[in-house]
């Protein structure tokens, strides 16, 4: 992952700012654009980098008191690198009732970590949903963004083998 | 459906969110495959549609004209049905659909039991027209309400017919639609805002998302015609971040709508202008609640505020402003094309025209149902739903979500509309319904539930906050064997003070859950905390394993048990401890014999 300040022999910091522009350019006078801004930038690391926010709070005058709250209040964003591929293991109740709380711990064993967290590789982040629709396939889980459905506990060892 | 050419049959893909998670991407690129090895292109259309709401079985095919309906059908199979159906002309038996209690083949869609008892009104499209082109909308009458809104009605003549129609808020609440608008309507100021609520939170609901993917034009006319009626220029369509597709097939549809004229500036040439943006949503359940969705367009964090003022009096950046739910909108166009007598001559006094269930749990056809109001739950589960996974026993239907309640079977012939769920201690919520069969157990249910609003409590209420996480903490204690006499009686009383005192419907909802579980089975909560027993064997805590005569004595459980709590002889039966046994399960999941059972 690179951040702001990983200063290269390319410029990094620069770069880092000009993607940035472009996306503020986009939403210039729109009203309530604070939460696509933040979507936009996430894209570019998977996170959202501490210098990225304040680079924000900067360019759109507002206070990173504010941009903090809104960061921490939505389950969408993140503060912290993540993994390069994202499990989201569905918890809703059309899954809860057909065992999908024996997916997760299926995929907890696999990766060894709890939901939450990422692998120390780096490959996979683990988190869990609360429904993402696709009910009459429960139990599902996403990685990235397919969808698999119909899940067991023993079919999640090469499910997950596919994603590097 | 598509007019050029000499078109004789249509083949129609599902590419709703479920088909597509199953594979039917593949299905269509097969068709497109083997239709032009055979050189049929110009007699085969092969079409991608939106959600049958048949997902149980998808990927679906439905061939036209014939209506014959294949399930689950993967890219294998395309050549045969290709071959055989396509060019030879002969249905293939193999890849039907089978009612599952009498195991029959059903080779037509509309003789399926699953669609049988269904009106579709909302779905009719969804499953028949390809939602990425707005000709196919066109062609099945699609903005004909928005043109007779506009040229023929005055504002008034809309809300009026609206109120008429009876049609009430499908989001939850059922508040009445018209009287909404009349509000709005009525409050002063030039710029007034519509929203379109698609943060479709409620886990096991998934009707906006079909209709969304599958008709989003539907949308597009009913909102622009609620703007004409209150008078907005300007709409949002919130929807969560979680429906990718959904949000795609809208940004095409936005366009497609504007460049053909009905969206943008000066519709139909009558003076009135509408411009619609979307929203993608960040992760927040609260976000559902109108006034915490207003926050969140606005870019704030997404919390709710109290009401008075009513959005229709100072919403969206402190402007009047109408918000209604996906499946509300989606009536409108139907209300206004074919007039309000139209509509409610379906449904009850009180709940008129129709809702969409999306059926899940353990139920043999998990899907979307849409079914005249006033139906009965029996009806629902048993005709459409096809009865419960493997013949067990049917226990309880949990309606509407985190919000709702759960019924148990003397509630089966219950009519279902807005008043008697109220009355039986549910609500209609956004529509799920989850199906639980005697394996479930109902306090680790209402914990579920609990579990869901407590981490989605916004916390700016002390009730919801701090209520609901006391809640949680003796349900969980209730379910780990660690419940106290008084338990239940606390667990009542805290929930009627946040019903009475959270500040949103969030909280106000959130004991509903706990409230009907311990109205009606009140049984199993004094089982988990007198008899430290969960009559379902589904509390992980309360369960004792046993090892059955079944046992070979390989010793595998013994080897995979984190605690050594099973001992035996090799070739011997084993037996557990139960003093040390922690009821963690991994010696049942690794018995080859199937030899532990738990109870």
């Amino acid at each position: 992952m690179m951040t702001m300040e990983s200063k290269c022999a390319c410029g990094g910091v620069n770069k880092e700012k000009t993607k940035i522009d472009e996306i503020l350019a986009k939403y210039q006078g729109q009203k309530g654009a604070l939460i696509p801004i933040l979507q936009e930038v996430q894209n570019l690391h998977n996170y959202l980098p501490e210098e990225a926010l304040e680079y924000v709070a900067q360019e759109t005058k507002t206070p990173i008191s504010t941009i903090y709250g809104v960061v921490t209040f939505y389950s969408q964003f993140h503060l912290n690198p993540r993994g390069r591929n994202i499990i989201r293991v569905c918890q809703g109740t059309a899954c809860h009732v057909r065992g999908g709380k024996l997916i997760l711990e299926a995929v907890e064993k696999e990766l060894g970590i709890k939901a939450g967290h990422t692998t120390d590789d780096s490959r996979f982040t683990l988190e869990t949903i609360a429904c993402i629709g696709a009910c009459g396939l429960a139990p599902v889980m996403q990685v990235n963004g397919d969808t698999h459905g119909r899940l067991t506990p023993n079919v999640i060892p090469a499910i997950l083998a596919k994603y590097k | 459906m598509i007019p050029e050419k000499h078109i004789r049959t249509d083949v129609l893909v599902c590419g709703g969110t479920g088909c597509k998670s199953a594979g039917s991407a593949e299905v269509i690129e097969a068709f497109k495959r083997e239709v032009a090895k055979k050189g049929l292109e110009d007699e085969v259309a092969v079409v991608q549609t939106g959600c049958h709401g048949f997902c149980e079985h998808g990927p679906l095919v439905i061939v036209y004209p014939e209506g014959t309906f294949y399930c689950q059908v993967t890219a294998a199979d395309v050549p045969e049905i290709v071959e055989t159906h396509l060019y030879k002309g002969r249905i293939v038996e193999r890849l039907l659909y089978r009612e599952p209690i009498t195991h029959e083949s059903v080779p037509k869609y509309s003789e399926i039991g699953f669609y049988k008892k269904q009106e579709r009104r909302v779905l009719a499209n969804c499953g028949a027209i390809n939602p990425e082109d707005i000709n196919e909308y066109i062609a099945v009458g699609g903005y004909e309400g928005l043109m007779k809104a506009l040229t023929t009605m005055t504002r008034e003549e809309v809300v009026e017919e609206v109120k008429k129609s009876g049609l009430r808020g499908r989001g939850g609440a059922g508040f009445p639609t018209g009287l909404k608008w009349g509000f709005c309507k009525a409050s002063l100021g030039k710029k007034k805002y519509i929203i379109c609520n698609a943060d479709e939170g409620d886990p096991g609901a998934f009707m906006d998302r079909s209709v969304l993917e599958g008709d989003p034009h539907k949308i597009l006319e009913g909102m622009a015609i609620g703007a004409y009626a209150i008078g907005a220029d300007e709409g949002y369509i919130y929807v969560r971040a979680e429906y990718p597709l959904a949000i795609k097939r809208l940004k095409i549809a936005i366009a497609q709508a504007e460049k053909t004229g009905f969206l943008g500036e000066n519709i139909f040439g009558t003076g009135f202008s509408f411009t619609l943006h979307i929203k993608e949503g960040a992760g927040a359940f609260v976000c559902g609640e109108e006034t915490a969705l207003m926050a969140s367009i606005e870019g704030r964090r997404g919390m709710p505020r109290p009401r008075p003022p009513f959005p229709a009096v100072a919403g969206l950046w402190g402007k009047p402003t109408n918000i209604n739910n996906v499946e509300t909108w989606a009536n409108v166009p139907l209300i206004i094309a074919k007039g309000s007598e139209w509509y409610t001559a379906c449904g009850t006094p009180t709940s008129r025209g129709t809702k969409i269930f999306a059926l899940t749990g353990k139920i043999n056809n998990t899907g979307l149902a849409e079914v005249p109001m006033g139906i009965t739950m029996r009806e629902i589960i048993y005709d459409i739903g096809g009865g419960i996974v493997g013949g067990k026993k049917f226990k309880a239907v949990q309606i509407g979500g985190p919000s709702g309640g759960c019924l148990p079977e003397s509630m089966l012939d219950l009519p279902v509309d807005y008043d008697s769920l109220i009355a039986a201690g549910a609500m209609m919520g956004s529509g799920g319904l989850v199906v639980m069969d005697e394996d479930t157990c109902m306090v680790d249910v209402a914990k579920f539930f609990l579990n869901f609003t407590q981490s989605e409590s916004c916390g700016k209420c002390t009730p919801c906050r701090e209520g609901t996480k006391r809640m949680l903490e003796i349900l969980t204690r209730i379910t780990e064997g660690q419940g106290r006499e008084g338990d239940i009686e606390l667990l009542e009383e805290l929930a009627g003070n946040i019903k009475a005192s959270a500040l949103c419907g969030l909280g106000q909802t959130a004991p509903n859950p706990v409230l009907s579980t311990l109205k009606y089975f009140r049984n199993e909560y004094e089982a988990h905390i007198k008899e430290k027993r969960c009559p379902a064997g589904a509390c992980a805590k309360l369960a004792n394993y046993v090892i059955t005569d079944a046992c070979k004595g390989c010793g595998l459980c013994a080897r995979n048990c984190p605690v050594g709590a099973i001992s035996g002889k090799i070739k011997e039966k084993h037996v557990i401890d139960q003093e040390i046994c922690i009821k963690c399960g991994a010696c049942m999941t690794n018995c080859p014999f199937k030899a532990i059972t738990k109870g």
